[in-house]
C-alpha cells in the first residue's frame, strides 16, 4: 500500500514541479493524471503496482468532492444577490453543454464508423 | 472551542450523513437521496445552525479533501486501459469538446446577461465548465471575481452530477462514451466522478472531457468575451 500510495503523489509531486517551473496553467493533477497515464503506456509503471489505491480513489471520487461543495457557504450572500441568472445560467449552460457535446460527438461516431464499412464495398 | 468544531466531530458527520444517504440511496432508488446534494447542504445547515464557520470546517475537511488530487490523478489508470479506443475517436472527440467548450462559454454569458446579471457577474460565469483552479485562472485572466467563479464552477459540478445522466437519458442519447464524455466536459470532475461510480470505462471518457474541456475553455474564454463586447 504504501508503494501504491507513494507512485500516486510522485505523479503528482512531479506535476507540481512541471507547473511550478514552467508557469503553465492546467492543474498539477491533470498534469500527473497523463503522467500515469503515460508511465503505464510506456511500461514504466506495471497496472498491478497501483491497482489497488487506484480502485479506492477511483470509487470514492464523489465523496472527495464535499468539501469543496460545502465552501460554497462561503459565497452564499454573494450568490444570493443574483440568484436567478446565476441559477438560470448554470443550469441552463450545463444541459447546453451536455446536449450539444454528446449529440456531436454521437454523430461523428456514426458517420466516421459508416464509412470503412461503405469503403469495403 | 465548542465541542462540535472539532475535527473528528466534523468528519463522522460528513461521513455519517453521506454513508446514509448513499445507503438510502441504493435501498430506495429514490432521484432526490442525491448523496452529494443531500449531504452538502445538510452539513452546510448543521455549520449555520452551531455558529461554525467554513474556515473551522476546513479543518476536519481537508483530511477528505486530501484525496481530491491522487483520485484525479488515479484516472490515469482507466485513461490508460482506453487510450486505444480513444486513438481511434480523436476527431469526434477533438470536435465535440471544441463544440462543447463554445457552447459553455456562450450560452453561460448571455443566459446571464439576458436575465440582467451585472458585468462582473457575467465576467465570472465565462469559465463555469472547467475544473476550479483552471476556472479561478481563467476567472482572474479576464477580470472576474475568482471567488464567484468558485462556487459557479461547484454548482455546476453538483447539478451536471445529480442531473446530468437524467438529461442525457432524457435527450435519447445513446451512446456511452457520448454520454460520460459529455459529463466531463458540462460538470468537470464532478461529472467524471459520476461517471466513474458507473464504471472505470465511463469515467476514462469522463477524463477526455475534463481535460480538453478544460484546455478549449482556458483558450476561448477571453477572445469569445471580446467578441461580445464583455471585455
Amino acid at each position: 500500500m504504501i508503494r501504491q500510495l507513494f507512485l500516486i503523489l510522485v505523479c503528482l509531486a512531479l506535476g507540481e514541479m512541471v507547473v511550478y517551473f514552467t508557469g503553465i496553467k492546467i492543474p498539477s493533477s491533470i498534469i500527473g493524471m497523463l503522467l500515469l497515464t503515460a508511465g503505464l503506456h510506456f511500461k514504466i509503471i506495471k497496472l498491478k503496482w497501483i491497482q489497488g489505491i487506484a480502485d479506492f480513489l477511483l470509487d470514492n471520487m464523489v465523496f472527495f468532492f464535499i468539501p469543496p461543495g460545502i465552501a460554497i457557504m462561503c459565497y452564499l450572500d454573494l450568490i444570493s444577490k443574483e440568484w436567478i441568472p446565476i441559477l438560470a445560467s448554470v443550469i441552463g449552460s450545463t444541459v447546453l453543454v451536455l446536449i450539444s457535446t454528446s449529440f456531436t460527438h454521437q454523430v461523428l461516431r456514426k458517420t466516421r464508423s459508416k464509412k470503412p464499412n461503405t469503403d469495403k464495398k | 472551542m465548542k465541542l462540535i468544531s472539532e475535527p473528528y466531530i466534523l468528519l463522522t458527520i460528513t461521513i455519517g450523513i453521506y454513508w446514509l444517504t448513499k445507503y438510502l440511496q441504493n435501498k430506495t432508488n429514490s432521484v432526490f437521496l442525491n448523496p452529494i446534494l443531500i449531504t452538502i447542504i445538510a452539513v452546510i445547515a448543521i455549520l449555520k445552525a452551531a455558529g461554525i464557520s467554513y474556515d473551522t470546517y476546513h479543518e476536519a475537511g481537508k483530511y477528505i479533501e486530501f484525496f481530491l488530487k491522487p483520485s484525479i490523478v488515479a484516472l490515469g489508470v482507466p485513461l490508460y486501459l482506453q487510450i486505444s479506443k480513444i486513438k481511434k475517436q480523436v476527431i469526434p472527440i477533438v470536435i465535440s469538446q471544441l463544440v462543447g467548450a463554445i457552447v459553455g462559454i456562450i450560452s453561460g454569458v448571455l443566459i446571464a446577461k439576458w436575465l440582467g446579471a451585472s458585468n462582473e457577474v457575467i465576467i465570472s460565469i465565462a469559465p463555469k465548465s472547467v475544473t476550479t483552479p483552471l476556472a479561478i485562472d481563467i476567472s482572474t485572466s479576464i477580470g472576474g471575481i475568482p471567488s464567484l467563479t468558485a462556487s459557479m464552477v461547484v454548482m455546476v459540478g453538483i447539478f451536471g452530477s445529480v442531473a446530468g445522466f437524467k438529461i442525457l437519458q432524457l435527450f435519447k442519447v445513446k451512446n456511452p462514451m457520448s454520454k460520460s464524455l459529455s459529463m466531463g466536459t458540462a460538470s468537470h470532475g464532478l461529472g467524471t466522478a459520476q461517471a466513474m461510480a458507473i464504471s472505470q470505462r465511463f469515467g476514462a471518457y469522463s477524463s477526455m472531457g475534463l481535460i480538453l474541456n478544460g484546455l478549449f475553455t482556458a483558450l476561448f474564454t477571453p477572445i469569445i468575451l471580446a467578441l461580445l463586447g464583455l471585455i
